[in-house]
């Protein structure tokens, strides 16, 4: 019963092989340095200590609520491409359909300038 | 490969919604070329009378297709007649309002249309997941449609408050959903029916806890009682041609579904009725009991909407042919009225810093004879007054109550229309017999207007003289229902 998971127990040792392998790796030959952005909170350079109210452009929200709208129907087209050919040629124009709505919404947010920067 | 020859996929049984999504589309292309904000509202004007005849052309066609998904039967198509002349009569009475606010985008047309269209989805289905879709595809404009004056905080308000109470109620209904599929194993309404006895002999808590969320998440869409509470501030901040819509077109969306899924779904389900009973018993008195002291006339049919759901609601814990056609009857009859109320209101908004107080309707009456004479006429249908339509469908519904036994709800009925008759002449007595000290400013009339009303006027005082057409709709409207 225990031989269907022998991949499962390859997959696991490989996995912490490359893990302590690279920690290895980073000691030996990394270059260390003690001092600086090192010591902050916050790797990414964002400042710890400040106001808050830092001014973010509008149109990050804009962008961002438009990525998730066609994000989305990817997410719709995945199930449709794993039964694409049990669903056949009309499952192939009903999807178009989709997309063709999705674009109409697309050329909108063209012409309104909904994704020009300045 | 899938057997599409039996799936009854024909584009003939969505005619209609294909027709308004093409008009919202071209409205929306041609907007984003070029800003013409006149021009869109002819187009929607053209699509939306090429539907209402696409759905007229579908009566008495009982099919269903799409592998059971769209069920047009006379009951889906009588409500996509009625939705279709609501938007016409919408989209007539709110244009010149929205140029008076500086809001006449071309969006406000494609917005109305897609929700239209949604409701439709909602009314032609039998299966629960095409109906969330369908309510989601009516929801989802209305939110932005509630907050199209969006240089208004009150708009503002509305929108987000309406967003936040719809997004609420859509989670309940779809809990109750899973509910519901959990039981029975399918979404489909007819499959249901046919299995009740044995799912809720196996699984009967599941299936009462789906109902529950259903009717919990319909409520809200439809407001009854305790899930009202958005109802008259979302009213009062929105555009008032779109709280007109609000008022009509997704509580009759709303009452279609419920009607289809608790009185054809679950009617095997017998505590429902009881449910009802005190749900409309509810509904009807804090309604009308909330609408006494309200002093503006758009806060006051916000509760006076809220009461005529209660009305309807009897329907629901009545059950059968004849309770099912009048609740249709007086769905037409309250779109009728109801709107015509709203045109008026919309007419006298459209004049520069009116909000529609009761304080500013003294004068009303000597300035503009007909048109308080009109206003009164609505009040009077929506108190429910004899020579009226008003009158007849609360008869019909209360005739159905009693019919059946509910000897008592139709008492509380008649009860709860004689107290909202209280403030419906506080409106035409603050028009007729108060006076103020400010000159009333003259309104200013548009073709489009002076058509609703006419078309509500005749069309309120006409079914109360000559019921025989409505009644013979309604009732046929329920074949293939029951």
């Amino acid at each position: 019963m225990f031989e269907t998971f022998y991949p499962i127990l390859f997959l696991v040792i490989v996995a912490t092989g490359i893990a302590l392998l690279l920690i290895f790796f980073s000691i030996f030959f990394g270059y260390r340095s003690k001092q600086g952005r090192k010591g902050n909170p916050y790797e990414c350079g964002l400042t710890p200590v400040g106001t808050t109210k830092d001014p973010v452009p509008v149109k990050f929200y804009m962008v961002a609520i438009l990525f998730i709208l066609f994000d989305i129907e990817v997410v719709f087209l995945y199930p449709w491409a794993v039964i694409s050919r049990k669903l056949g040629v009309f499952g192939f124009v009903e999807m178009l359909a989709f997309v063709i709505i999705l674009l109409v919404g697309y050329f909108y947010i063209l012409g309104r300038g909904a994704l020009k920067w300045d | 490969m899938i057997d599409y020859t039996s799936a009854g996929i024909d584009f003939g049984l969505i005619a209609p919604e294909i027709a308004l999504l093409v008009t919202a589309f071209v409205i929306l292309l041609i907007s984003s070329i070029r800003r013409l904000n006149a021009f869109p509202i002819y187009i929607a004007f053209i699509g939306l009378v090429v539907t209402l005849a696409l759905s007229i052309q579908q009566w008495s066609n009982q099919e269903s297709g799409f592998f059971g998904m769209i069920s047009c039967d006379n009951f889906g198509i009588a409500f996509k007649i009625l939705f279709s002349a609501t938007s016409l009569l919408v989209l007539l009475l709110g244009y010149r309002y929205m140029i008076a606010r500086g809001i006449d985008r071309p969006e406000y047309s494609a917005l109305l249309l897609i929700s239209t269209m949604g409701m439709m989805v909602m009314a032609n289905t039998t299966d629960l997941v095409v109906m969330f879709l369908g309510l989601e595809i009516m929801s989802v404009p209305l939110y932005v449609m509630a907050g199209f004056a969006r240089r208004s905080l009150r708009s503002n308000e509305a929108a987000i408050k309406y967003f936040m109470m719809g997004a609420f109620a859509s989670a309940f209904l779809l809990m109750g959903i899973a509910f519901v599929y959990g039981a029975s194993g399918t979404t489909e309404l007819r499959r249901i029916v046919a299995d009740i006895s044995f799912i809720s002999s196996r699984h009967g808590a599941y299936i009462y806890a789906g109902a529950a969320l259903i009717l919990v998440g319909f409520g809200f869409k439809v407001a009854a009682v305790p899930f009202h509470s958005w109802v008259p501030d979302v009213y009062e901040g929105a555009p008032t041609p779109v709280t007109a819509f609000f008022s009509v077109a997704p509580k009759a969306a709303g009452f279609a579904v419920m009607l289809r899924i608790f009185l054809f779904g679950f009617a095997d389900l017998e505590i429902l009725s009881d449910v009802f009973w005190v749900l409309s018993v509810l509904t009807m008195s804090v309604g009308n009991i909330l609408a006494l002291r309200q002093g503006n006339v758009k806060r006051l049919l916000a509760y006076s909407s809220i009461a005529h759901a209660g009305y309807i609601m009897v329907a629901l814990a009545v059950g059968g042919e004849e309770a099912v056609s009048a609740a249709i009857f007086y769905l037409v009859a309250y779109t009728i009225f109801n709107l015509g109320g709203f045109a008026v209101v919309t007419l006298l908004e459209t004049r520069s810093g009116c909000r529609s107080n009761f304080s500013e309707l003294p004068g009303l009456a000597a300035t503009h004879p007909y048109l308080s004479a009109i206003l009164a006429l609505f009040m009077l249908a929506l108190g429910g007054f004899p020579p009226t339509v008003g009158f007849l469908g609360k008869f019909y519904l209360f005739a159905a109550a009693i019919k059946s036994g509910y000897i008592w709800l139709a008492v509380i009925g008649v009860m709860n229309s004689f107290l909202s008759v209280y403030y419906y002449l506080r409106v035409v007595k603050a028009s007729y017999f108060e006076t103020s000290d400010e000159p009333f400013t003259p309104v200013s009339y548009t073709p489009a207007i002076v058509a609703v009303l006419i078309i509500t006027a005749v069309g309120t005082l006409g079914l109360g003289f000559f019921p025989q057409q409505l009644l013979e709709f309604s009732r046929s409207a329920i074949f293939a229902f029951l």
